[in-house]
């Protein structure tokens, strides 16, 4: 990486000395940075990794993936939008970035970005151990109705995360009080998955490509997944609407740049992304891992992130996880 | 049966795997040398490369990488103080001062072997236990975490050089830095100061690289270092490599044993990698030692055992990872997602449908670590000839290095801030007789207690007990307590025989 950081920053002076002469060259003729808000090896950091690798193939040169992390994806995300928007600085937004500003950490919203592309889309769903007595949501929820609350915990992602939200939306259309089932904050669906197996929580909602190596093992099972369709990958996970609760959550990526993009920049890349989307290279790489795929253009793709924000700010707000 | 082993050893004594292989672990050897950049980052850089290699080839060279970088990491650590991965920052020090002792080629023909071995009993064990170890793994919740990281700490009290008391202050400075940035449990920034880049936290390898090596350049322009200089052209000498290096083995050969097993066990737990590894090795072998007062004053003992477990836990994280697409450390993190992209999808089933790549993956592992014998050989060779450069010359290249693996780890100048700052708390740490050690390790632990201690107590709706009610939980609890019980007892028959003395 820092070779290519410096023989990145070796070109940009040389692009630089270029620009002079011929300031109309054709975008893009220096590296891109493709700033990820989350670490190296998640799942937001593959999805980035593949879609660099095809975009310098596209483009014809480099793509570097730059991992910003940390303050709950508040760090990576502001390092997109206070990038210079000159389309050599792109990133992933995720869909934190409807959240965070809601929970008092940040200013920023999705009004800070031009977006570009909307690629992947992946729901909730409600997991428990694969011998547990449920064998279907609405059993889970009678047995919290009819339990003490607190008896059962809840993880999978940190304190008013995605997943969180999931959860409680979920028991709160049920009609069951959000904290009856409280939430013990994992660092993520992997540690949250591994305490389920290990008994410390029972039941872990996180999306169901996260928990599929788990299922595959014969170690946890779903019991529903909170979306309007069933997820042609798992066929025998019927959705929440099923068991009569209409309530649908799921969590999305998308690129996009800062605020202000030139229009020769995104009509560059929209086309780009498109085909991208369309290869056999990141379906094959899609589906193996079992995220959702989905493609949204840049206007879409912001009706998109308004309609995101303004669900998420109101179930945060009924659940008292925003700030004030 | 041995169809499918002869299968296996077809796909990997192919001339281009082999030759993968060869390329990954140069590759490996550089990034594992170079401050800043470590065994996790060499993974995700080869992850573009892998997409369009094959399942054995791509696996192969992140096997190799990373055998490479953890052992590379030794040469910066023993040369200059600067650990070049954070699994080598255990035993800095004693590598170091064994290399002002001129005796580098023992310190680093000692990594080298130790390092050879450990990987070795790491993938015999991923290779032969895999499925009954993961079950293991996966009987770890929250509480058993907890302990394992309080049993890490308590380890402080054994790292330590010096005066307790100051090693406590100083692992006590590590735990406040580690409770900087977003708080998970709660999600509130703490002492962030509002600014965005504190609400990350202080990154753990920026802040090793400053507190070790900045430190150490610091004291060089001050010159306060007290003709260490003189000591310091010696080179790794080629006859030091080897007989020296295997008569210490030889004569601690339990501690070779005790860290291959420690750092494969600790690499199999989900959350915990190389660099706990390494720590808790060290602080094993100077409690079990015959000469603990020796440890940090350049002794080979503590090498021995912790060279041996970093390297050994690499084999031992692929166990969860393989068996149940459950990370066992960062970097077989990202290996699940090559894995899902070769269509090994983890669990039990790639035993099952894809035997022949599973051990080929197996005996990738022993090749890899056999190639590092010779590769790490000529690299210590190689490296070894930076120390003939002048230190005028060489401290501002090494000060530039460190800034540029700061820099890389996030891509910020925040990186680099954060390296000089706790560079310079550092060297007035050690001017005045505080270690840095404790610290280091109370930045690695820190973050792991609190947030396993909220979780279990989220969980036990704040009863205490619970602590203790999981069999695990309480085997791994009784003996942390046992232990601090000890260390009071013996102190108190110190301090009253110190007492007796006084009075008698």
């Amino acid at each position: 990486m820092v070779v290519r950081t410096i023989l990145g920053s070796c070109a940009a002076v040389v692009a630089l000395g270029l620009l002079a002469q011929q300031a109309q060259a054709e975008y893009p003729e220096r590296p891109i940075e493709l700033i990820v808000p989350w670490g190296a090896g998640g799942g937001t950091d593959a999805t980035a990794r593949i879609l660099g690798s095809l975009l310098e193939q596209e483009l014809g040169v480099p793509v570097n993936v730059v991992n910003r992390t940390g303050g709950s994806g508040v760090v990576g995300h502001s390092a997109i939008a206070t990038a210079e928007p000159d389309g050599y600085t792109l990133g992933i937004l995720t869909v934190e970035i409807g959240m965070m500003h809601w929970a008092g950490l940040t200013d920023l919203t999705y009004e800070a970005y031009t977006p570009l592309a909307l690629y992947n889309q992946d729901s909730a769903g409600v997991q428990v151990l694969s011998d547990s007595e449920w064998t279907t949501v609405e059993e889970f929820l009678d047995a919290v109705r009819a339990a003490e609350p607190g008896t059962y915990k809840a993880s999978g992602t940190g304190q008013g995360g995605i997943w969180h939200l999931a959860l409680a939306g979920m028991l709160q259309e049920a009609g069951i009080d959000p904290s009856a089932v409280p939430w013990v904050p994992s660092e993520g669906a992997a540690p949250g998955l591994q305490d389920l197996v290990a008994g410390g929580v029972d039941v872990v909602t996180c999306s169901v490509p996260e928990a599929q190596s788990l299922i595959e093992a014969g170690r946890v099972k779903s019991l529903a997944i909170m979306a309007t369709d069933r997820n042609p990958t798992f066929p025998d996970v019927p959705t929440l609407k099923e068991a009569g609760i209409d309530w649908q959550l799921g969590a999305w990526r998308g690129i996009a740049g800062p605020a202000g993009l030139p229009d020769e920049v995104v009509s560059t890349l929209v086309p780009v992304l498109e085909k991208i989307h369309g290869s056999d290279e990141f379906r094959d790489f899609m589906n193996q891992r079992g995220f959702g795929m989905i493609f949204l253009g840049p206007e879409d793709y912001r009706a998109f992130m308004a309609e995101s924000d303004a669900s998420l700010g109101s179930v945060m707000q009924a659940l008292g996880l925003a700030a004030q | 049966m041995s169809d499918t082993l002869g299968a296996a050893f077809s796909l990997v004594f192919d001339p281009h795997v082999l030759l993968v292989m060869l390329a990954a672990g140069a590759f490996g050897l550089f990034v594992g040398a170079m401050p800043g950049l470590t065994a996790t980052l060499a993974t995700a850089l080869l992850v573009p490369v892998t997409f369009f290699m094959d399942p054995v080839p791509a696996l192969a060279a992140i096997v190799a990488t990373t055998a490479m970088a953890i052992f590379a990491g030794d040469l910066p650590g023993a040369l200059l103080r600067i650990p070049g991965t954070p699994a080598s920052a255990a035993y800095v020090d004693d590598a170091y001062r064994l290399t002002l002792q001129g005796r580098s080629g023992l310190a680093l023909g000692t990594g080298l072997i130790c390092s050879v071995i450990g990987g070795l009993v790491g993938a015999a064990i991923l290779a032969f236990a895999a499925p009954a170890l993961a079950e293991v793994a996966l009987a770890f919740s929250t509480f058993e975490y907890f302990w394992l990281a309080t049993f890490g700490l308590t380890c402080a009290a054994f790292v330590s050089t010096g005066r307790p008391v100051k090693g406590f202050v100083s692992l006590l400075f590590g735990l406040f830095i580690a409770t900087i940035g977003i708080d998970i449990m709660a999600g509130q920034p703490r002492f962030t100061l509002g600014s965005v880049e504190l609400m990350g936290g202080v990154s753990f390898i920026p802040a090793m690289i400053g507190m070790f090596a900045v430190s150490e350049v610091l004291r060089w322009a001050l010159g306060t270092t007290g003709g260490r200089d003189a000591a310091l052209v010696a080179q790794p000498q080629a006859r030091e490599l080897v007989r020296p290096s295997l008569r210490a083995i030889g004569r601690y050969r339990t501690g070779v044993a005790r860290g291959s097993l420690i750092g494969t066990a600790i690499g199999i737990l989900p959350g915990a990698g190389a660099d706990i590894a390494a720590w808790i090795s060290y602080a094993v072998s100077k409690k079990m030692s015959k000469t603990p007062e020796k440890f940090g004053t350049g002794h080979v003992e503590g090498l021995v055992d912790s060279g041996a477990a970093n390297n050994a836990s690499l084999g031992g994280a692929w166990v969860p990872a393989l068996v149940f697409g459950i990370p066992g450390d960062s970097i077989t993190a990202i290996v699940i997602g090559i894995l899902y992209m070769k269509g090994m999808n983890p669990g039990p089933m790639v035993m099952i449908n894809q035997p022949e790549l599973l051990y080929a993956v197996f005996i990738a592992f022993f090749v890899a670590n056999l190639l590092l014998l010779p590769l790490g050989w000529l690299a210590i060779r190689s490296f070894g000839q930076m120390l003939r450069v002048p230190r005028g010359a060489l401290m501002p290249v090494i000060l530039i290095l460190c800034m540029v693996g700061a820099f890389a780890i996030n891509n910020t100048l925040f990186g680099v801030i954060i390296m000089l700052v706790l560079g310079v708390i550092a060297f007035v740490m050690e001017e005045n007789g505080f270690p840095v050690a404790p610290a280091i390790l109370g930045l690695v632990l820190g973050s792991m207690i609190e947030r396993n201690f909220m979780q279990s107590m989220i969980k036990a709706d704040g009863n205490l007990l619970a602590f203790f009610e999981r069999p695990l939980a309480a085997a791994i609890g009784g003996v942390t307590v046992a232990i601090w019980l000890l260390v009071a007892v013996g102190a108190v028959r110190r301090w009253r025989r110190a007492a007796g003395g006084v009075t008698g």
